[in-house]
């Protein structure tokens, strides 16, 4: 079993109370009468199936209901990290020590800075 | 929009003057199962206390705060797992999850409760819901009561980690209960209409080692 952290419950709960919904991040099509079949079909049906990091949706059923993601290692089984809706995973396939989060961040405000210089 | 949520919401007291015979989400249980008296060996002791009236209140913590603290006079749990009980111990409010809390307040208060949080709240962003049928408070007390959930709950009642003023929602045996611990003593579970008679039996079924006796 293993013991999963809920980022709104604020601790470790067991497996048990929680169920898996499948890949996280997918963006329905802004405009989805304007897609051709093809890209129709893979938001609806193509998942990723990735040897390593894999980001997931689960839902904490049993506890609070809510849904949150979770970082997870295909081949360890290792969850590398659990964060709420909306925020954005600092383990990835490029970052797989973590602070891919961060660095986004900072990205984003090296290119305010240049923007204020330039 | 001039109407107001107060204006369209259309509430009604499920709580009838007329004389229809009431019955507790464990009367099956009781006529099929019965209810054990105590012995001398009794180390864990079983109570319903039925017919409270529960609210499911759904919102922004800091608006339901404010309306919470003028009507039961207590702050809403805004920490993950809080249960908070008023000065006389009767109303309690708990928290089930970022935008949700469970209220229960002794039986018949739960409607005119609901009026004057609809009139505090006003305009807000919000949701009610009496669901006062739907559920029913079971206690469990006796120096064997945490011994008797060790069995039934997957969640880690020591007392270390569930100190008195928590409740969580988990899963109990097969089905799932609020598990909330009011005092050091008493455990509360709060069961589900339809999961109340299966919920009885494993208790008396768990609690045999214990001679579990059920108050009425």
């Amino acid at each position: 079993m293993f013991y999963i952290h809920c980022p709104y419950c604020g601790e470790l709960r067991e497996e048990e109370e929680f169920h898996p919904k499948g890949q996280a991040h997918i963006a329905r099509p802004a405009d989805p009468t304007a897609c051709t079949d093809e890209e129709w079909g893979d938001y609806l049906f193509f998942r990723d199936n990735p040897r390593g990091i894999h980001h997931e949706l689960w839902v904490h059923a049993v506890g609070c209901r809510k849904f949150f993601n979770i970082t997870r290692h295909t081949v360890s089984y290792e969850i590398l990290e659990t964060f709420k809706m909306g925020e954005q995973p600092s383990f990835t396939t490029e970052h797989p020590q973590g602070g891919s989060a961060e660095s986004a961040t900072r990205q984003a405000q090296d290119a305010l800075q240049a923007g204020v210089h330039a | 929009m001039s109407n107001t949520a107060v204006e369209t919401v259309r509430t009604f007291d499920t709580r009838t003057e007329a004389k229809i015979p009431l019955e507790s989400p464990l009367a099956y249980a009781y006529r099929r199962s019965g209810a054990p008296a105590p012995t001398a060996g009794s180390r864990a002791t079983l109570r319903e206390r039925p017919f409270l009236g529960h609210l499911i209140l759904r919102g922004g913590a800091i608006v339901l705060d404010e309306a919470v603290r003028e009507l039961l006079g207590v702050s809403l749990p805004g920490e993950p797992q809080g249960l908070v009980h008023d000065a006389e111990g009767e109303r309690s409010i708990q928290w089930i999850s970022p935008d949700e809390w469970l209220v229960i307040v002794p039986g018949g208060e739960e409607f005119a409760l609901e009026n004057r949080l609809r009139e505090a709240l006003a305009d807000a962003h919000f949701a009610i819901s009496n669901v006062s049928g739907g559920q029913t408070l079971v206690e469990l007390e006796g120096e064997a009561a945490r011994e008797l959930l060790m069995k039934s709950v997957i969640y880690d009642v020591n007392p270390s980690h569930f100190p008195v003023g928590k409740g969580v929602t988990t899963v109990f045996a097969k089905t799932t209960v609020i598990l909330r611990r009011p005092s050091e003593s008493r455990w509360e579970l709060v069961v589900r209409r339809s999961f109340a008679d299966y919920t009885y039996r494993w208790l008396l079924d768990a609690g045999e080692a214990y001679g579990i006796s059920v108050e009425r």
